[in-house]
Parts: C-alpha cells; sequence; structure tokens
C-alpha cells in the first residue's frame, strides 16, 4: 500500500502553538484514547497492540503487546511501568523533542499502559540532561492530575494511577532497562543479570515493564484508530509510522516521521540532500551502537528487517550523516572514547575492551599506529562481542567493525603513512611515544 | 566538623524537603538520585557534608552515598561556577565543530598557558561569571550540532564565535537566552528542579521549545500536504473469553 513520503502522527501537534499545554491537547483529540481504553479491559488494550504489531522504539524492537503481556495477571506484588526517557545514544534525538513539544501524549499512553498491565504507580525516568523535558513532564502531570486523568478513581472509572517524574543524573548506561532500575533504585546504574526478566522481578523486584517514549506515545493512536490504521504505515513486520532523526552533513537536518521502511535515499530527498554536495561516507541508520552503512546502502529499507539484512541494526533509526571531509578511523575513535566513559565497569570485558580499544586508536589517529594495531582491534573487539553483560560492548564494537570492514584501506594508510614517517628515523617522536603516559 | 557544616547548609527546611522526595517513591532510597541534585542546589556541588545529610535521611552509609554520587556525571565532586557550560564533543557535534569550540573555550576561559581543562572553574565558584567548562558526551539534540548546554539549557547551532560570545556575556554578569527553554538561572538553580522542586513552574514550563529543524519533517508534509492515513474511531477487539488457570 502507499502511503506519503513523511507521515506526521506522534509529530502532528508539534506544529501547534503551546502544544505542550493540556487546554491544545485536548482540542486535538487528546485523551480520547484514554476514555475508550478506561471502558475496555487490559487484555483488549494488550491485544489491539500486539495486533497493531507495534515494536519497542528505544532499539531493541521488541514487540510492546508481547511485552506487555508477560506481566503477571495477578496482583500479588505491585506492578509498575517505568519509561525509559534516558536518551543518549548518540545521534538519537527524537524523545527530547516528543516531551518538550507534546509531554501529554506520553502521559496518556502512560495511563492506558498502566492500566493494561495493572499497574497503579509509573515511573518516567528522564535524563538529567534534559532538564527542560523534566519542566514539561511535571507541569503535564500536574494538568492531568488537576483534569481527573491521574490521581485516584480517574474518570470516575474507579482505577488509580500516579506518576513519578524522575530525573536522572547523567549516565549512558541507564538507557539500559535493567540498569536504568537499579538507577531508580538509588544505586549505582548497572546492568543486572536476566533472567529474571523485569515482568518477574524489576522494580523492587516486583513486576515491571520498561518502555521507550516513541512507544508508549504511539499507544493512544492505536487504541483509537486502530491496528489496522497502524498497519497500514510501515511494513509487515516492523509497522507504523517513525521519527528518523536526520542530523549531520545534510542539508535540512531535523525529525522526519516517515514509515518504517523508508530507505536514506528518501530520507535524503525529504532534508534536501547532502550539504553544499559534498558526497555521503558513512552514515549510521539508528545511533552510533548500529554498524555503520556507506553510500552502497542508500537503498537498504530502514525497518528492523531491512536494517539487519544489511548487516546493522535499526536501533533508534538516529540517521547521522557524514560527508568526505570526515575521517573514518577519527570518527571511530571518537565513539570508542564515548564507550569507554560510559562503560559502568561491571564487567571486564567491556570495561577494559573499551580502554584499551580507545588507547589504540587515539595512538593511531595521532600517528603512531602499525597495521597490526588493526587486527588487535579487531581481535579485542572479538573478545568483547557477546560476552559483556550488556548491549554496551556488543554496541561499542559496532562503529570499529563495521569502520574497518567498510574503510580497512583508510585504516591502512593511516597505518602505512605513520610507518613511512617512522622509517625515516623519527626517532624524537619515538622516544616522546614510549615515555608517554597517556 | 562535618556534622557542624550539616546543620549549617542543611537546615530544617532542607530536611523537610528531603523527606518530601523520599514520599514519592515506594521506598525510600529511590530518592537518593533527587536528594543529590537537592545537596547540589544548595552547595553548587555534592560535599562531603551533602553525602552525610543523604546518608543520614536515608539510613544509608556515606560509602553507599559516595559509591553511587562517582557513578554518574552530573553530580560534581568541586565547587562549581555560576554555570556549567556543557560543550557536546560526541563525534557528530565534533566532527560539525564541537571539538574547536570546546578547545577554544579551554583558552576564551584561561589563558594559552593555561587553558581550563574540564570540570575545571573560570572564575570564584559561586560568584557572578564564574563557569565551570565540561565537554559532554552527546546531549541527544544532534538535528542541532554542534550544541552546547548552559545549565542543562540548550544553545543550539553553536560556531566558535558564539560560543566565545555566549561564555564572554556569561563571564559578564549576563545571561542570554537558550536556544529552546526559559531564562536562563544558574547551576544551582536547575539542581532544585532536577531535584523535582519547581517554584515557579507556571512560568518555567513555557518558552521556546521546538527549533525549526525539529519540525522541519511536520511542517514539509504540510505544505506538501501529506499525511499518515486517515484515523477512524475503530472498536478495540472484544474481549477474549476469559481464560481460568
Amino acid at each position: 500500500m502507499s502511503t506519503d513520503p513523511v507521515t506526521p502522527v506522534l509529530t502532528k501537534r508539534w506544529l501547534s502553538p503551546r502544544s505542550w499545554r493540556l487546554s491544545t491537547y485536548e482540542q486535538l483529540e487528546g485523551y480520547t484514547a484514554l476514555r475508550k481504553a478506561l471502558a475496555a479491559t487490559p487484555e483488549q488494550l494488550v491485544n489491539v497492540v500486539k495486533d497493531a504489531g507495534l515494536r519497542g522504539r528505544g532499539g531493541a524492537g521488541f514487540p510492546a503487546g508481547v511485552k506487555w503481556s508477560f506481566m503477571p495477571p495477578n496482583e500479588d506484588k505491585p506492578h509498575y511501568l517505568v519509561i525509559n526517557a534516558d536518551e543518549g545514544e548518540p545521534g538519537t534525538c527524537k524523545d527530547i523533542p516528543l516531551m518538550m513539544a507534546d509531554p501529554h501524549s506520553l502521559i496518556e499512553g502512560c495511563v492506558i499502559a498502566s492500566y493494561a498491565m495493572r499497574s497503579h504507580h509509573c515511573f518516567i525516568y528522564v535524563r538529567g540532561e534534559a532538564l527542560h523535558c523534566v519542566r514539561r513532564l511535571n507541569s503535564a502531570v500536574r494538568e492531568a492530575r488537576a483534569a481527573g486523568y491521574l490521581g485516584q478513581n480517574i474518570l470516575d472509572t474507579g482505577y488509580d494511577l500516579d506518576i513519578t517524574v524522575h530525573a536522572g543524573a547523567g549516565a549512558y548506561i541507564c538507557g539500559e532497562e535493567t540498569a536504568l532500575l537499579d538507577s531508580l533504585e538509588g544505586r549505582r546504574g548497572q546492568p543486572r543479570l536476566k533472567p529474571p526478566f523485569p515482568a518477574a522481578a524489576g522494580l523492587y523486584a516486583a513486576p515491571t515493564t520498561v518502555n521507550n517514549v516513541e512507544t508508549i506515545a504511539s499507544v493512544p493512536f492505536i487504541v483509537n484508530a486502530g491496528s489496522a490504521w497502524f498497519r497500514s504505515m510501515g511494513r509487515e513486520k516492523s509497522p507504523g509510522p517513525k521519527i528518523f532523526s536526520i542530523s549531520g552533513h545534510v542539508t535540512k537536518p531535523g525529525q522526519y516521521e516517515a514509515p518504517m521502511g523508508t530507505t536514506l535515499r528518501q530520507l535524503l530527498e525529504l532534508c534536501g540532500g547532502m550539504k553544499d554536495g559534498i558526497p555521503l561516507k558513512f552514515w549510521t541508520p539508528g545511533g552510533s551502537s548500529t554498524p555503520m552503512f556507506t553510500a552502497e546502502h542508500l537503498d537498504v529499507p530502514l525497518d528492523f528487517e531491512g536494517a539487519a539484512e544489511a548487516g546493522s541494526m535499526l536501533g533508534t533509526t538516529a540517521v547521522q550523516v557524514f560527508n568526505e571531509t570526515v575521517s573514518v578511523p577519527w570518527a571511530v575513535m571518537k565513539w570508542t572514547q564515548f564507550y569507554e566513559h560510559e562503560s559502568c565497569g561491571k564487567c571486564t570485558p567491556c570495561r577494559e575492551g573499551t580502554y584499551w580499544l580507545a588507547q589504540i586508536l587515539e595512538r593511531m589517529v595521532a600517528g603512531e599506529g602499525t597495521v597490526s594495531d588493526i587486527d588487535t582491534l579487531l581481535d579485542v573487539c572479538d573478545n568483547i562481542f557477546g560476552r559483556s553483560f550488556c548491549a554496551l560492548g556488543d554496541g561499542a564494537v559496532s562503529p570499529i567493525q563495521s569502520g574497518i570492514k567498510y574503510f580497512r584501506d583508510e585504516f591502512l594508510a593511516l597505518c602505512d603513512s605513520n610507518a613511512v614517517n617512522a622509517a625515516r628515523g623519527n626517532d624524537e617522536r619515538r622516544e616522546l611515544a614510549g615515555a608517554h603516559s597517556r | 566538623m562535618t556534622s557542624d557544616l550539616r546543620a549549617d547548609v542543611f537546615g530544617a527546611e532542607v530536611v523537610a524537603e528531603a523527606q518530601e522526595i523520599i514520599q514519592r517513591y515506594p521506598r525510600s532510597r529511590s530518592a537518593l538520585l533527587p536528594m543529590l541534585h537537592l545537596v547540589q542546589s544548595i552547595e553548587g556541588y555534592v560535599s562531603p557534608a551533602g553525602i552525610a545529610f543523604c546518608a543520614a535521611q536515608l539510613g544509608l552509609t556515606t560509602a553507599e552515598v559516595d559509591a553511587v554520587v562517582t557513578f554518574y556525571t552530573m553530580y560534581k565532586r568541586k565547587p562549581c561556577g555560576e554555570h556549567l557550560v556543557s560543550v557536546c564533543t560526541n563525534t557528530l557535534c565534533a566532527a560539525l565543530g564541537g571539538d574547536d569550540i570546546y578547545k577554544r573555550l579551554t583558552t576564551r576561559l584561561g589563558t594559552d598557558d593555561a587553558p581550563v581543562g574540564h570540570e575545571e572553574t573560570a572564575g570564584e565558584p559561586g560568584e557572578t561569571g564564574s563557569i565551570t567548562l565540561e565537554h559532554a558526551e552527546c546531549l541527544a539534540a544532534c538535528d542541532l550540532g554542534p550544541v552546547i548546554q548552559v545549565n542543562y539549557e540548550y544553545y543550539d547551532n553553536q560556531t566558535v564565535e558564539s560560543a566565545v560570545d555566549l561564555v564572554d556575556s556569561l563571564r559578564a554578569g549576563q545571561r542570554p537566552a537558550p536556544s529552546r527553554g526559559p531564562a536562563l538561572s544558574s547551576f544551582r538553580a536547575v539542581s532544585r528542579e532536577l531535584a523535582g522542586f519547581f517554584d515557579d513552574l507556571d512560568t518555567t514550563v513555557d518558552g521556546p521549545s521546538a527549533a525549526a529543524e525539529t519540525l522541519r519533517g511536520a511542517r514539509l508534509a504540510e505544505d506538501r500536504g501529506w499525511t499518515a492515513p486517515v484515523m477512524s474511531d475503530v472498536p478495540l477487539p472484544l474481549p477474549v473469553a476469559e481464560e481460568k488457570k
């Protein structure tokens, strides 16, 4: 079926003046889905989200309805819904504009999802650096409570829910759902061993579901318009609209909400092409943890299957575009420094591995690398990938492995020129390098 | 000594606010992160006294609190300036000029011979115009890069020149308006908001939010007449017969 190239659903209200206010939201069908949802059973809501095929928008793409159905039907312990609003994956910048412009869509989604999972306390864990989102969400919670959409006996249905907005304190790892839960419990944000999964033992060891902002903000639309409507956009296994965040060397970077499966070629048309006509060199389909693509991949359908079949991942559809002026070894070094800084230190492969990877890349970019460093990098990557406690380790090796896969010549050329310099008898520099402690 | 400090700095009002934070959560320890933002709002950093205060409020050891403080980058271990200037130097912002901006600010705030380093402060901490500088990881505003935050308010699409103007104004005691969000306040004032205390939320919640870049997709669709498929009110799937186990 054919849809328009841009399909504003989540982003549509952003155009309205003072879109963050309850009065604006109510004028634009806000909280109509909530009335409908509270008149239904939790099972009906889980089923409509399952039927819609809504997949998690935080990167992993797990079907949201299936995740919800893991929550136990009884209420022996309190149930919790926790929203992961700790947006920090390099390149990702969709949840922050959503929470700034349309916080009530997230709040409405939270109430519906909490009701569907028999939860009476929902937490929104917002990245601390997203200060203005913290304000907007707190204000939205106050407005919603005053209007009877939150609190005791919501809309006279007898359903109670409170939402607590919780600001983080600066740690990328807290975007990992179990690290987020530890952080929300007032601890260092370090991942937990799974199983048990959060639905069995999450926040305070009680049944918990952690969902991304964009996922939950999509729910009111699905409740109102149904699963078939949602499936009329995107592709069979990855339906719906998706906010593509296009950044970097393009003419008009920004947020473009398009059907799942849109290609970079199509996105580049929307955002005015490459800036100043300088050709594309490499790009990430969904943040720095997703292996990079090149100009060969312009026609890869950007949905969960398409990106995976082409050797990467959809991630958060954070499309970072780099032109020919950018050195791949340099970019890879910068990303690796990021992972080194953000590694939580819990498991050895990631803690030690990222530390050594960063040093090797720094040495290479500083003009002191050798060709054998390339193999060392890949070897260390092999010892991190699949051997780390959580996905941060896998993400950390993505830029390196994909960078060397597509641009090995550039790494080689860098090391060759280093070798030439060394052969010239640059003893002074070698001494300096040897004495240098990093 | 520490207990004297605690009595001076964290009076009855702060104790009451700490208790208020605890009430937000089913279990008290969850209050630790906001409580650390709160003590930071009072002292401009997380001091040993602040750590002792949180530990006492929550029945934790100071070591347990310290372990948390050192994990998170937003808790500062040294007194900070009136403003915290964070320059994104992650890959994309750096490629667009973020590295140059950071480098220039180190010497602008210090001197060529003695640049101000990461998490170092120009001026006397706490005094008007004092600035703590840091290089930050991705600030999640990549379509607006290179970005700087001052006290976690966004300054979008920066250049070396605009960044120098920005810190010069801050040093002179001015508070240039951020690209998005309310009027600029101070590092201490925003720390209080991060603790969940909003003294004037009706005012601070306003201010511009969406940058032009944010709205580009939606505007393009509006201009071209592109829309999502029409939504009509469709009944929810019928309830499935109850499965009794």
